[in-house]
């Protein structure tokens, strides 16, 4: 710690950290725009000049840059002294010289970070008499609009994107008072972290594109917390709304996950909320009819059937699960999932809670210093992850400064001094991925090969040579780098492994569980070692669905067998994503009566009898859990007016009212009337949610008898929105299941982190304010990050797991992850589907040689009764014998995903 | 006169090749530095006092004593000579360069095997074609006669050399700029400390010297402190390069004692101003210098003497002012270039520079305002020393802060008469 002076009051702060950083933490106000905390300083716009003395010796003192300036104990710094904040002035007016000031027309006004610095730095009269100078900008796909003339060259964008991300194709261009930020030629930004620089690029230069397409300030837009559905990471993010439209999303800052940035799906797959495709009305037998009309039938329809089986989701929240499951009863649920999914899903839950583990958040990552992924593309399945990985494979960088006395934050110095000097990072997957480039070991396999690669770490971590089945499995190069590879992790401060369900193997999952295991007993000495572990999983709540799992839980095959006898609710489940065809049409050839919920038009859904349409996640309140065990809540944004368009829990809540009378299990939960009232009932159905308390504060929490508004306070037009219909004002909505408010007014401060999506502060209007925000800068929330870890502290035992040595076939198809296209909801987004990779099905060389097959022909692959046509990509990458087929929306509904891996054969499609 | 530098130059300038160099006693040092520890070198050239010649003036030894040395320390090292010259009005290493090659040559290969450099570069203003010319057949020929590469002479050492052609920036004279640019980057400064001696290029161990400081180090060897230390005139050590440019009889170079002074460079060696002009000030060591004027005349060209004066020694090349030509006009053309080569990564400089260039501008076309000058001098303090990333601004702001002191009235008439009198 270290005692320093500002402008006569003294305070404590971290030695060595730097001023700006420092006089920040402490609440200060001190301008800036080249630093990032998350990306260090490096000192280039000289905006946050400060005057420090350097002992009570000093008396004449000296400019400094806050951001370059190490504390150091007994330091004086003057904020406000004359000549430190002239210096600030002119840094300003310069910088504004050429500043279009467009701000009317500007996206960025209203949340400018140049507007609060202008403003922050006094600088009010312009004294430039040149001409301005203009630039030509360019068209960058989309999802990102560029408009040069707003520059004030302070270099964030380009160290995100390309050092932070990794991007390659946006750089700093020309030089002196012309510098260009921009890309060679004008297209597509390639990386899936662009829509970042919205938020990094502290003027309007790059603001959303999807956003102008029906632009609001940010004053004018309703915002609620909420949780990205994109993957399973659950970053938190902020969608905002007016008029019944979602508009855009942006980051919410969460300490422990998604910090300051998310990827490019969950910041732009959102028009499948306002999509004209939604299904919004309720319909029985093709008959549209009114929300209680349809209720009634639903009553009715499973009284007579008197039971129903119930399809819950990945993608339903756990209070739309549990009820659900609650409703129909233990022994007629099931998740909905494959029952091969469900075998990994249980296996990860199994390895998380049972074996030497620690769980690790992403902020707890980037700390690792080696590690192995397992047969993950987290570039597709888990973006941000991959963010975070990228990071982590820095801290060799970091004790190379710590030796040679850099401070960390001195981002340059520390990038000059490490060069590619990198922490190892293993990458095992099938086929090359953008991370191989930062990989200290690439290895590409088909998944039966990573399983036995992970085998054979685990046992030379244990100093035993692998079974002969696994020798046999793996290539003779790959033994060895197995050991080379378990040394590495041995040896590692922090190692982390990776795994996931991707592949949609098992063996992989016991593969990384048995690496978990032998890794504890390597590095157990005196004290037990956890070995910290990640996996990715499918969905939003995936590892939420996995909790409700038990003994009675129907397998998906035999729900479907039973849910023909019976009455069956498909709640967010579509599954034919799930079965072969004929196995799915068979079932709904006799089904008594389907009952579906849903957002989107679906095969399943158009099987159903009754039909409900589905809240999306900004329509609803709702808690998942991520691939860390980390329950989180999500807000309504806005209030539907659709009656037709239901929270989903209330929807069940309505059927357990009205079908209490002939399903026994259903009585309690017709006594449910509120979600605080589900809130509880979640809390009491198993140890597990003990803490679900914590997730969020209820309904009836007030600060100062206030509800929190999900309003700005400068939200206009509330009397005027609506004039064209009727002139009268209209009551604002109700909401009596959160303790926020579809208004304006309300608690200005003080809102704990669960329930704040609106980052601002006075003198800050711009996401920078999230620094009032933070216990400290770039860490936690004050008040604590959202969310509860309900897999936390268990002392975990020596888990075992056996290689079983996978059937061996001349030809495997494999399913690979795919991020803008992945589902129906993300094809939705205008923008992300002009970014969809190209569909194509992978071959390596010698494959394809074999085969007969070129580059661009179109190919059958044929997988059981199933197919699918696809041209043909030759990729070195693609280990041998192996196809990689697209895991997309396409792929999903010709060919079962579920059933990949397998033996295919491949005939060349005659042109 | 001792003339190490420059003695051997030939009288029709025409290049100095190896076995003409040889004969003139040249690798003798480079023979005896191999012989001496590393750190005996260092030491030496220390104590010899030589000072850096790029513009700074900083001790050489001391600098190369940064360099972390031992088992642990980092490698490789590299030694890098800066030959961009593209300082306004310098035109000293230049000569050195294109005349004789090999004494840089071997100044270079003794200084890198002083810090233990495996790797050397000499990094070459992109416009010097004849020097890149002469310098790779002397590095060929170097190659050839075993005076560089693999085991030198004999020694085990060894040193790769290159000799790089700049892609033409001011800044890339700036060393770490240079560094930057060496590397395939964005030629912007770095942060300093850390030092290029401690991670430079690459990340590694770098000493960045000027062409005629390595120019010097043959010679401190082969004659040793004392005699080189008593070739300068005042307190500093050595002989330097002088040049003058600007409209007097005989523009040129010289090597003189270091510590002449300007009134003997100006007057005996340059010829004094052309008929029918004055002085009316001078730029003592390139552009990014104050001015000083005639009262400065008899001031011992060395680095405190000129410092005390209110300018720099910089360079040591100096441009004159006459009374005929217009002192904003000057002062302009010089902001204008240095707004020009301004790397665009700091604020007071990339946008201070342009915004100076514009007042300069309004008073030069006789537009200007009276408040303008309070604007001019606060611009002046704005891009000063520690408030901007590197050297450039605070030099680029030299010449215009002390002509608002030496030429004011200049400016007032420019104001008042709302025009250049210069040119009307
Ligand atoms: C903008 C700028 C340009 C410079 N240009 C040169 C140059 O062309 N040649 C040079 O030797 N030093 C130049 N320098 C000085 C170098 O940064 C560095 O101090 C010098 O090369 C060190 O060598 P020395 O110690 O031998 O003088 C420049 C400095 C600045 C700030
Ligand atoms: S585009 Fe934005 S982030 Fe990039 S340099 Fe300009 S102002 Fe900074
Ligand atoms: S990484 Fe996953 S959770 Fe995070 S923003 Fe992207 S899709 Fe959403
Ligand atoms: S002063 Fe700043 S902008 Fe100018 S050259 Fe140096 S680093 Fe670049
Ligand atoms: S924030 Fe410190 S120099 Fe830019």
């Amino acid at each position: 710690m270290a005692n320093i002076e500002i402008d006569g009051k003294h305070y404590e702060v971290k030695e060595g950290e730097n001023l700006l950083e420092a006089i920040l933490g402490l609440g200060l106000d001190l301008p800036y725009f080249c630093w990032h905390p998350a990306m260090g300083s490096v000192g280039s716009c000289r905006q946050c000049a400060i005057k420090v003395y350097q002992d009570e010796n000093d008396t004449r003192g000296k400019i400094l840059m806050g951001c370059m300036t190490p504390a150091k104990d007994g330091m004086r710094i003057g904020l406000e002294e004359e000549q430190v904040s002239d210096f600030r002035d002119h840094c300003i007016e310069v910088t504004m010289a050429n500043h279009p000031h467009d701000c009317p027309v500007c996206e960025e006004g209203g949340e400018c970070h140049l507007q609060d610095v202008t403003i922050m730095s006094e600088h009010t009269t312009r004294r430039y008499r040149g001409k301005k100078k203009t630039y030509e900008n360019q068209y960058l796909g989309p999802c990102i609009n560029h408009e040069m003339n707003r520059c004030i060259t302070c270099y964030r964008c380009v160290r995100f994107y390309k050092d932070y991300a990794g991007g390659k194709d946006l750089a700093a261009m020309a030089s002196r008072e012309n510098t260009y930020f921009g890309r060679h030629e004008d297209g597509c930004l390639e990386s899936i972290f662009s829509g970042n620089l919205v938020e990094v690029c502290p003027t309007g230069v790059f603001t959303d594109k999807t956003l102008a397409r029906s632009y609001n300030r940010k004053w004018d837009l309703q915002t609620a917390p909420s949780i990205c559905q994109g993957c399973s990471l659950g970053c938190n993010i902020a969608p905002a709304e007016r008029q019944g439209k979602i508009k855009r999303i942006t980051n919410r800052y969460h300490g422990e996950i998604n910090g300051y940035f998310i990827c490019d799906k969950g910041r732009f797959a959102y028009d499948h909320i306002n999509s004209d495709l939604r299904l919004r009305d309720c319909f029985v037998e093709n008959e549209k009819t009114s929300y209680d009309e349809a209720l009634q039938h639903t009553v009715k329809l499973i009284g007579e059937a008197g039971s129903c089986i119930g399809f819950g989701s990945e993608k339903a929240s756990m209070e739309e699960n549990l009820l659900l499951k609650a409703l129909v009863g233990s022994k007629n649920f099931c998740s909905g999932m494959p029952a091969a999914r469900e075998q990994q899903l249980k296996e990860v839950l199994n390895i998380y809670k049972n074996a030497r583990t620690e769980l690790i958040s992403l902020k707890a990552l980037e700390a690792c210093d080696c590690i192995l992924v397992l047969g993950e593309d987290l570039m597709a399945s888990a973006p941000r992850m991959a963010l975070s990985v990228r990071q982590a494979t820095r801290n060799l960088s970091f004790e190379l400064a710590d030796q040679t006395r850099i401070p960390r934050w001195q981002d340059e110095a520390v990038r000059t001094l490490a060069q590619n000097e990198r922490s190892p990072l293993i990458m095992a997957t099938v086929s090359g991925s953008e991370l191989d480039e930062i990989a200290s070991e690439k290895i590409h396999a088909a998944p039966a090969q990573l399983t036995a690669f992970g085998f054979a770490v685990a046992a030379s971590l244990e100093g035993k040579t692998c079974l002969p089945e696994i020798a046999e499995t793996l290539a003779g190069e790959l033994t060895e780098k197995a050991k080379s590879v378990a040394a590495q992790l041995r040896t590692a401060k922090k190692p982390l492994i990776i795994g996931g369900c991707s592949l949609n193997s098992l063996a992989l999952i016991q593969a990384c569980g048995q690496i978990a295991t032998a890794l504890s007993r390597a590095r157990s000495n005196g004290t037990v070692f956890k070995t910290p572990v990640s996996f990715v999983l499918p969905e939003v709540n995936s590892l939420g669905l996995a909790l409700l799992l038990d003994d009675h839980t129907l397998k998906l095959e035999e729900a479907v067998q039973k849910g023909s006898e019976k009455a069956a609710i498909f709640l967010r489940a579509d599954i034919y994503k799930h079965l072969p065809f004929e196995v799915a049409e068979k079932m709904f050839s006799s089904i008594s009566s389907g009952i579906s919920f849903s957002e989107l038009p679906n095969r399943t859904a158009d099987k159903c009898k009754i039909n409900f349409p589905a809240a999306s996640f900004v329509e609803q309140e709702g808690t998942v859990v991520n691939n860390e065990g980390r329950a989180q809540r999500y807000f309504e944004v806005y209030a539907q007016a659709n009656p037709s368009i239901k929270e989903g829990w209330r929807n069940l809540l309505n059927i357990a009212k009205g079908i209490q009378g002939s399903l026994a299990q259903a009585k309690p939960l017709a006594e449910l009337a509120c979600f605080d009232d589900v809130s509880h009932f979640v809390r009491n159905s198993a140890p597990v949610f003990s803490t679900w308390d914590q997730v969020a504060p209820d309904s009836k929490f007030r600060i100062a008898g206030m509800k929190i508004p999900r309003q700005p306070h400068r939200y206009s037009g509330r009397t005027s929105l609506q004039a064209n219909i009727k002139v009268a004002e209209n009551k604002a909505p109700e909401d009596s299941d959160s303790p926020l408010g579809f208004t304006m007014e309300g608690a200005p401060t003080q809102r704990p982190p669960a329930l704040n999506a609106l980052t601002w502060s006075p003198g800050w209007n711009s996401n920078e304010a999230i620094n009032k925000f933070q216990d400290e800068i770039g860490g936690h929330l004050r008040g604590g990050d959202p969310g509860v870890l309900l897999l936390r502290e268990k002392q975990g035992e020596d888990l075992q797991f056996s290689f079983t040595k996978a059937q061996s076939a001349e030809l495997v198809a494999v399913s690979q992850s795919r991020l803008f296209d992945s589902c129906e909801l993300t094809v939705l987004s205008a923008a992300l589907v002009q970014r969809a990779d190209i569909r194509v099905a992978m071959l390596g060389e010698a494959t394809a040689h074999k085969l007969g097959i070129q580059d661009g022909d179109l190919i059958n692959i044929k997988v059981g009764k199933d197919g699918i046509s696809l041209p043909a990509l030759i990729d070195r990458s693609v280990p041998e014998n192996l196809v990689s087929i697209p895991n997309d929306i396409h792929t999903q509904n010709e060919l079962s995903a579920a059933l990949l891996p397998a033996p295919c054969q491949i005939v060349r499609a005659v042109s | 006169m001792n003339l190490p530098l420059t003695g051997r130059i030939k009288p029709d300038n025409s290049v100095l090749n190896l076995k003409e160099y040889q004969a003139a006693h040249g690798y003798e040092a480079l023979k005896k530095a191999l012989a001496m520890p590393p750190n005996d070198v260092v030491n030496m050239v220390k104590d010899a006092n030589l000072r850096g010649r790029g513009g700074a003036g900083f001790n050489t030894g001391l600098k190369w004593s940064f360099v972390p040395q031992g088992e642990q320390s980092a490698t490789p090292k590299y030694l890098v000579c800066n030959a961009d010259e593209m300082e306004p009005g310098t035109f000293k290493d230049r000569w050195l360069m294109e005349c004789d090659p090999h004494q840089l040559i071997e100044g270079m290969a003794i200084s890198a095997y002083a810090i233990q450099a495996s790797v050397a570069y000499l990094f070459l203003r992109a416009d010097y074609n004849l020097s890149a010319k002469v310098l790779q057949q002397a590095i060929d020929d170097a190659y050839a006669a075993n005076l560089l590469g693999d085991n030198i002479l004999g020694t085990n050492y060894n040193l790769k050399f290159y000799l790089h052609t700049s892609a033409g920036r001011y800044i890339c004279g700036e060393e770490t700029a240079l560094i930057n640019s060496l590397e395939g980057r964005r030629a912007n400064p770095r942060a300093k400390p850390p030092f290029p001696q401690v991670s430079g290029l690459f990340g590694k161990p770098t000493v960045v010297n000027n062409v005629e400081t390595f120019c010097n180090i043959p010679h401190i060897i082969q004659h040793g402190v004392d005699w080189y230390k008593n070739l300068g005139i005042g307190e500093d050590a050595g002989t330097k390069l002088y040049g003058v440019s600007g409209k007097v009889k005989t523009p040129g170079c010289w090597e003189l004692p270091i510590g002449t002074s300007v009134r003997e460079i100006l007057e005996k060696h340059a010829g004094g101003m052309q008929d029918g002009l004055k002085l009316k000030g001078f730029l003592p060591g390139g552009g990014s210098t104050d001015f000083l004027t005639e009262e400065h005349l008899d001031l011992a060209m060395d680095y405190g003497t000129i410092q005390k004066a209110g300018s720099r020694m910089g360079t040591g090349t100096m441009i004159i002012l006459d009374d005929k030509t217009c002192p904003i006009g000057m002062v302009l053309n010089l902001t204008r270039f240095f707004a020009q080569e301004s790397c665009g990564w700091c604020t007071p400089c990339r946008n201070g520079l342009p915004f100076v260039r514009q007042l300069l501008t309004d008073i030069e076309n006789g537009k200007g305002r009276k408040e303008d000058l309070d604007t001019l001098l606060e611009y002046c303090g704005f891009m000063g020393p520690g408030n901007t990333y590197c050297a450039l601004a605070p030099g680029a702001a030299e010449p215009i802060q002390s002509s608002l002191k030496y030429f004011k009235d200049d400016y007032l008439e420019h104001i008042e008469k709302g025009c250049c009198p210069y040119k009307h």
